[in-house]
């Protein structure tokens, strides 16, 4: 009988003081085989690194945190290593295919070095990149030009070894982006040909690279929802619910009722048009144009409606910490019923010409497939890992903003193919609409900010009336929200799967340093390796049914 | 009272300038090269469906290959690495070409004024029109495009577009 992490290593590690487990980098291989073998820590969610170059309570100047789930998706665990001055760690890729890219983005990062990594060369930054972005003392402005493109033999020479290829002789190479119609966006894979058939994929991302992370770190909390806007675009309130969630984690406030069925109702829809836009895009791909207006008209009326709510179609800013910017507006419910019929009549629309179409079937069945196994060991959430049949859903797994009492069904697949991927999403849809009938009919009235001044705006009344309202909101917009010093993750379910951030905070109104968890990354990471065997054409569509958002990959 | 040639010919003739009648093709067929990168070319989406229909000022044929093409709009940020890659594909297109910047990344970087991000994509191909937004709503997609119309109708066919200096950071 083996012993489990807890027992195994009760003498070597110590609890810090957010509740991480701090081990010692030397014993982070053996720490994540217990983890994943005895106590079935199966789904590493994230990884990154702390430059602690300010902070000199630190016994380092680096750590390296990380973030793993067990089997049920209950229990989330935080490890941490620090590490010294020789800047290198072990690599824990040969235990989960996930940490391949994560470590990879830590490197380029942060110049931290993973022993045993199979590939560790840059992933955001581009090749000719001097210096390591993240760390503290690289000025935020001092950009670099890029001359030339990666070829990416270094990749795939090796690639096609493993496969028996020794001569490129009988094979084509075809780059799929990174300005590509059906990329989605700038992602590049790199593929060899033979025939249709391909034979070894790469990937290349970062062509998106906005520097998101840089730059929360020199704005306050409340500066930086703008930014978690184009994350993900294509459902930008559910990254500002996403991102509030955490803070408002750390600062330990609950939201008024009102402004949790606002977030639920609003946050709904936003999935449902993110889905939307995924659908119409991938039927695009297949030839199917026509649904493209089907699926995309609806979602034109929904940018109507945030519009009227927000004062902006696509890039809401809509969420604050602790609450939003404004309430329903008069006739809101009448409106959402009027998006909501469109989108039902447009996704039956869509499914009449598809759901028993044999093209259809033909081009998407069998096409694409990921296992269950697999899609969790590569990190894989939200619809793309339901549709092999995994039930995890942050909300249910881990119910926030009273989604237990919500009545709605988990949609999985059994397959994980192309189908499985864009059928969940259909299910979804329906799912979502049925979630928010059921939180406008118990929608209560009250605040939807937090009522703590040292949080939210004050009313403009008192800004202009009286000093104390002055002086709130003169320090909320000068200094930003005192967030009290923590490390702090929390997650939501993203249009894509788990979105989460994590925070490390100091006390004041910026934060030190902000890292998105954004599910993309992981799908595409697994990406290459869906579509060696298959053929060009099923490589596109497997693209699509992943739904790679490149803001939200690339940040 | 027709002269010339309309005189003979009636009603099924008209003279005009080469200029004119050219400029007048050019401006009601333009084919665009959408490089769309980001949040932009999700609004773009938007100005090619039904609601907003670029079409009904024949803009509708977008091409994916820019040697098809004739107006590049950039939609979207793009970073030092994506740049290399909006040089070539600008290279690739054939004259005249025209170029429209949509919203505040391709401007001007936006709010990422930081290591990643191209501050204006004029620093690497020129830009004929600089559309404002983050995003710009499809109207000001529109808006620009009549622009490009407008350059169009105001020059004239024996100015040679590709002789304009230019030079480029990542031109050597």
């Amino acid at each position: 009988m083996s012993k489990s992490f807890k027992e195994q290593f009760k003498t070597s590690y110590s609890v810090d003081a957010y509740g991480a487990f701090v081990l010692d980098k030397a014993l982070i291989f053996k720490a994540f085989q217990t983890l994943l073998e005895e106590d079935n820590y199966t789904f590493l969610v994230d990884i990154t690194a702390i430059d602690y170059l300010h902070v000199k309570t630190q016994p380092e100047r680096f750590a390296v945190v990380y973030l793993l789930r067990d089997q049920n998706f209950q229990n989330l665990i935080t490890i941490k290593t620090y590490i010294d001055s020789s800047l290198a760690t072990q690599s824990v890729t040969p235990l989960f295919k996930s940490a391949n890219w994560a470590e990879r983005e830590i490197w380029d990062q942060y110049g931290i070095h993973f022993k045993n990594h199979p590939n560790l060369k840059r992933i955001l930054n581009h090749k000719e990149f001097v210096g390591h972005p993240l760390r503290k003392d690289y000025p935020i402005t001092q950009g670099q030009l890029c001359h030339q493109s990666d070829t990416l033999m270094d990749e795939m020479t090796p690639r096609l070894k493993s496969k028996g290829y020794t001569s490129h002789e009988d094979l084509m190479f075809l780059n799929l982006g990174p300005a590509h119609p059906a990329s989605h966006g700038t992602i590049r894979t790199f593929v060899a040909l033979d025939g249709e058939n391909i034979t070894s994929a790469v990937s290349e991302i970062g062509y998106l690279h906005r520097g998101f992370e840089k730059s929360c770190e020199n704005h306050t909390y409340n500066q930086i929802i703008p930014y978690t806007d184009r994350l993900n675009y294509c459902s930008a309130i559910l990254n500002n619910i996403a991102y509030a969630h955490a803070v408002e984690g750390i600062l330990g406030v609950d939201l008024p009722e009102r402004a949790k069925f606002i977030r639920v109702i609003i946050g709904e829809l936003s999935r449902i048009i993110d889905h939307l836009v995924c659908l119409a895009a991938i039927l695009v791909d297949m030839g199917a144009l026509t649904n493209y207006w089907y699926l995309y008209n609806p979602r034109e009326k929904v940018y109507d409606l945030l519009s009227k709510l927000t004062g902006a179609r696509l890039t809401n800013s809509y969420m604050r910490i602790g609450g939003m910017s404004y309430d329903l507006y008069d006739g809101f419910e009448h409106d959402l019923k009027v998006c909501l019929k469109e989108i039902q009549q447009g996704v039956s629309d869509t499914l009449k010409l598809i759901e028993h179409n044999r093209i259809f079937h033909d081009r998407t069945q069998n096409v694409g497939i990921i296992s269950k196994e697999d899609a969790i060991n590569r990190g894989l959430s939200g619809p793309n890992l339901r549709a092999c049949g995994v039930p995890y859903d942050l909300r249910v797994t881990a119910p926030y903003y009273h989604y237990e009492t919500f009545d709605f069904d988990i949609a999985l697949g059994s397959v994980g193919d192309v189908y499985d991927r864009m059928m969940v999403r259909f299910e979804e849809i329906k799912q979502s609409t049925r979630i928010i009938h059921q939180a406008m009919q118990r929608l209560p009235e009250g605040a939807i900010c937090v009522q703590d001044h040292a949080i939210s705006l004050p009313p403009k009344k008192e800004v202009y009336s009286n000093i104390e309202g002055l002086m709130n909101q003169f320090k909320l917009i000068y200094e930003g929200v005192k967030v009290p010093a923590s490390e702090y993750y929390r997650a939501i379910e993203g249009g894509n799967g788990e979105l989460g951030f994590f925070i490390v905070s100091d006390g004041s109104g910026t934060p030190y340093k902000v890292k998105v968890r954004p599910p993309c990354f992981y799908a595409m990471a697994a990406y290459p390796r869906i579509i060696e065997g298959s053929m060009i054409a099923d490589a596109v569509l497997t693209l699509g049914s992943l739904n790679i958002i490149a803001g939200e990959l690339d940040r | 009272m027709a002269v010339g040639a309309e005189a003979i010919f009636g009603e099924s003739l008209i003279t005009t300038k080469l200029d004119s009648a050219i400029s007048w093709a050019r401006e009601s067929s333009m084919w665009p090269y959408v490089f769309g990168t980001a949040c932009c070319a999700i609004e773009f989406m938007s100005v090619a469906s039904s609601k907003y229909d670029i079409s009904r000022f024949g803009a509708e044929v977008v091409r994916f290959s820019p040697r098809q093409a004739d107006l590049l709009i950039i939609a979207g940020t793009v970073s030092y690495k994506q740049a290399p890659i909006l040089k070539k594909i600008y290279d690739q297109m054939s004259e005249p070409k025209w170029v429209i910047s949509a919203g505040a990344c391709a401007c001007s970087g936006g709010f990422y004024d930081n290591y990643t991000t191209l501050q204006g994509i004029d620093s690497i191909i020129p830009v004929d029109v600089y559309v404002a937004g983050c995003p710009p709503r499809p109207e000001a997609f529109l808006d620009a495009l009549l622009e490009v119309q407008k350059i169009q109708a105001s020059q004239s066919l024996l100015e040679d577009r590709a002789k304009r200096i230019f030079k480029g950071v990542l031109d050597v």
